[in-house]
């Protein structure tokens, strides 16, 4: 007896105020997703797409406005009243039980029992029931930690419909999935959608918006911009309406690639290290690398192995000809290499400490005498350098936590530029980051490679690294698999070279 | 000149958290104890005749000061991330330790090792926590069996009497401008702790690895040398207090330190230092020790059954950590 879905579910969400303090965040928006449709919601951060796909989750009450689902009225006080009335939420951290199998997640919580005890053939039938009908194929008994991301977002999707769902909302479900994953996710979009139930998709990935949605809503500073057909916008359109003036272009213009004469900065041999089997990599003063890849090639590990932070078994690493210690990472900063790390959350912010803390953690050493740290030298090199990332914030002594995901960015910036770094690395440095803060990032970039920095970015979105790069390098299996550089960096280039086996003897690690 | 980041656009707002309410959250947070000390010492004030008096007062303090120290030097640990629990057992160790040297080596000698004890525990506990990983709450608590069953064979088991050695009591009851050495050195302590953990780089650090160890490693930070450090300073300060007491009764036992490591703690978190680690201040620290004593001195000036005691710190403990818990979830 799997639980029938509510089919032909539309939303529809009219007049909705929010307001937070003194911040409008929401200020008359009204939104309808129609059955059988994707409907996505843009705007850069802050624009209101979380507060008003809360309200729609019965996350967040509105302070006025209708909910109306399937025609009533609504009032939802909890995502469960939400859910009763067909309307679900994968949130963007996924909230599985890792130890536990497939079908005991989509189950959790509403277990079939006998006796009082799990009855596990009613479990395997009703997952299978539901499984085969939306078209799912996971292997019901494997435990969800095994899994890779974008079949553990398809079980959060199989928990949501198995309660019922059928409009469900998703928050950047892509922002943290590889490219392979990332289209796994769209075919299982696409499929939920023509088997009748809709989604609303909160994305900054704008091509991704464009490729899959039925209609998009953009808002900006809590209001409504407009409501449009996919088909009738493009991503300077969309762009244009979510900043409110148009963005020049993208990338901001490249200076020119350093002459074969520019001294080589960074200087890598042999480099063996966990996930990478033996890369030569080299970066010039002024030279702006991009690497390239799929999830899992090792182009995070080898930018760990390049600041100390794995256990490098071999190679030489040597910046402006000076060999580095890469045991440590404090000892290759002291080398000159700085890093703005892949995981902002994990490994770049403390989010308790203040804005101007975080700034200058990596560089205090700088700032202090007999251990002791010179406040006031702090706060002027800070402020400068805050100024100069363009990080926006109500004061330096806010905590970091009370900033945007593209201020944090800038501020991880602003601390990597502190340590007077050589060597610049930038790992997936806009993941997350609003359209605003992604153009600030790409020209602090391209300043410091125009001030001699050799930078160093790597990146899963090919556009960014194809708009930023003088030089690319793929990698794959652990090891470089192609160079591409001036009109030769095109996404089929990079798509091949990330995809081709070039690896012969696999297995064969040293 | 405050506002030195330009401001080209309006404040954004994000998502379902308004910037504003999680500021004033966590500044209220942050003078949170006040406000209650503040509170039940103006209570106290009027109730009680002889509580204002100087010698209550002074009292209090030469009362609470191994707790005092213990508690503002554990706040570093805690804020690393980390927990202490062995300070009991070393307050005792380091004790005994002294009280048994001090008839055959003078005092100078059995303070060098009394100090020596709490720092090389204090070791222990740092390279045991961080270079074999073990988690601190299990590794401490294992390392106060050890330092208790060391301090136990040092006393056999005995109550050491320092009748011959009344010199000793000088360390902590002399006094100096009309004020106890046992509160000076407390004082001492205090601001030495305040300082290191809020002016120093090493301070620094301590709150960036409890806030996140993985960012502040990237960022350059040693972790391992900078938890070593929490608690040889914890251990330091384990070893204080004990020769305070010591000092103070002119005995020592190997037992003594029993509950005390849970009184430190719960100084701690009434202050309002994070158990999750990252936040917290020594002078918080302090406010929340002396809170709990205010509590117990009004209780014996009011004449109410001390039963009442224990369930009210019991309460005052639950309301600190639910306070602490409902501000992160406001984050």
């Amino acid at each position: 007896m799997a639980v029938e879905s509510v089919r032909d579910l539309q939303v529809e969400l009219l007049g909705i105020r929010k307001h937070f303090g003194g911040a409008q965040a929401l200020d008359d928006v009204s939104l309808r997703v129609a059955a059988g449709t994707v409907h996505a919601l843009v705007g850069e951060n802050g624009a209101g797409k979380s507060t008003l796909s809360k309200v729609c989750a019965g996350v967040i009450s509105p302070d006025s406005g209708v909910v109306r689902a399937g025609g009533e009225d609504v009032v939802f006080r909890s995502p469960r009243d939400a859910l009763a009335r067909g309307i679900a939420t994968i949130a963007q951290e996924l909230a599985l039980v890792p130890g536990l199998t497939v079908e005991q997640n989509v189950f959790l919580g509403a277990e079939p029992r006998r006796g009082g005890l799990l009855d596990r053939k009613a479990l395997r039938r009703r997952y299978d029931e539901l499984a085969e009908h939306v078209g799912f194929d996971l292997v019901p008994d494997s435990p969800v930690s095994s899994l890779r991301t974008a079949d553990q977002q398809k079980v959060e999707i199989l928990r949501a419909l198995s309660s019922g769902a059928s409009l469900i909302i998703m928050d950047e479900p892509t922002a943290a999935l590889s490219r392979e994953d990332t289209e796994l996710l769209h075919d299982t979009i696409r499929l939920l959608v023509s088997g009748g139930r809709s989604v609303l998709l909160v994305s900054h990935f704008l091509s991704e918006v464009l490729e899959l949605s039925d209609e998009v809503t953009i808002l900006r500073d809590g209001r409504l911009v407009r409501t449009s057909a996919a088909a009738d916008e493009s991503e300077a359109s969309l762009i244009d309406g979510m900043l409110g003036r148009s963005l020049d272009s993208v990338f901001p213009g490249l200076p020119p690639a350093p002459a074969e004469s520019a001294s080589i900065v960074l200087s890598a041999v042999g480099v063996h290290a966990p996930g990478v089997r033996g890369v030569d990599i080299t970066v010039r003063a002024g030279e702006i690398v991009g690497l390239a890849g799929l999830v899992g090639a090792g182009r995070s590990e080898l930018v760990m192995a390049l600041v100390g932070a794995s256990r490098v078994r071999s190679g030489e690493v040597t910046i402006d000809g000076e060999p580095v210690d890469v045991r440590a990472p404090s000892e290759a900063m002291r080398s000159g290499i700085a890093l703005v790390p892949e995981s902002r959350k994990e490994q770049g912010v403390v989010p308790l400490r203040s804005v101007e803390e975080n700034a200058t953690l990596a560089s205090l050493a700088t700032f202090s005498r007999a251990g002791f740290v010179d406040r006031r030298q702090e706060r002027a090199a800070a402020g400068a350098v805050l100024e100069s990332t363009r990080v926006r914030a109500a004061s330096p002594r806010a905590p970091m936590s009370s900033l945007s995901g593209g201020n944090q960015q800038k501020v991880l910036f602003a601390r990597a530029l502190l340590c007077g770094p050589r060597l610049l690395i930038a790992d997936e440095p806009t993941r997350g980051v609003d359209v605003g803060s992604r153009r600030a990032i790409y020209d602090l970039l391209v300043e410091q490679a125009r001030a001699g920095l050799a930078v160093l970015v790597v990146s899963s979105d090919i556009e960014e690294v194809i708009g930023l790069s003088h030089r690319v390098l793929v990698m794959r299996g652990g090891r470089v698999t192609g160079e591409l550089t001036g009109a030769d960096i095109t996404d089929e280039n990079i798509l091949t070279a990330a995809f081709l086996d070039t690896d012969t003897n696999k297995g064969a690690d040293s | 000149m405050s506002n030195v980041v330009e401001h080209d656009t309006p404040p954004a707002t994000h998502g379902g958290n308004a910037p504003a309410g999680r500021l004033s959250a966590i500044r209220w947070r942050s003078a949170g104890i006040i406000v209650p000390f503040g509170a039940l010492f103006l209570l106290l004030s009027v109730t009680s005749r002889p509580f204002l008096s100087t010698t209550n007062l002074l009292n209090i303090l030469d009362q609470q000061a191994s707790i005092v120290i213990m508690a503002a030097a554990g706040t570093l640990v805690l804020v690393s991330g980390a927990i202490d629990l062995s300070v009991g057992a070393t307050y005792a160790l380091a004790g005994v330790v002294a009280a048994q040297l001090v008839p055959h080596t003078g005092i100078p000698v059995a303070l060098a090792a009394a100090v020596l004890v709490g720092l090389l525990v204090g070791l222990v506990n740092g390279v045991v926590t961080t270079y074999f990983r073990i988690n601190a709450l299990i590794a401490t608590l294992a390392m106060s069996f050890i330092i208790s069953g060391l301090a136990n064979l040092v006393t056999d088991g005995n109550l050491l009497i320092l009748t011959d050695s009344p010199d000793f009591a000088n360390i902590a009851r002399s006094a100096f401008l009309g004020v106890r050495s046992s509160i000076w050195i407390t004082l001492l302590c205090v601001v030495a702790f305040g300082i290191l953990l809020s002016r120093t780089r090493t301070g620094r650090y301590l709150y960036a690895v409890g806030g996140n160890a993985e960012a502040a490693r990237l960022s350059g930070v040693r972790l391992n040398r900078v938890r070593v450090a929490a608690f040889m300073v914890s251990g330091l300060a384990a070893a204080v207090g004990g020769v305070i007491d010591v000092s103070r009764v002119l005995s020592a036992q190997s037992t003594s330190g029993a509950t005390l490591t849970f009184t430190v703690l719960a100084g701690m978190v009434v202050g309002g230092t994070s158990i999750m680690g990252g936040e917290g201040a020594v002078w918080r620290t302090t406010i929340g020790v002396l809170f709990i004593a205010l509590v117990g001195n009004g209780f014996d000036l009011l004449g109410v059954n001390p039963l009442y005691q224990q369930i009210t710190l019991g309460i005052i403990l639950l309301l600190a950590v639910g306070l602490d818990a409902w501000s992160r979830s406001r984050r």
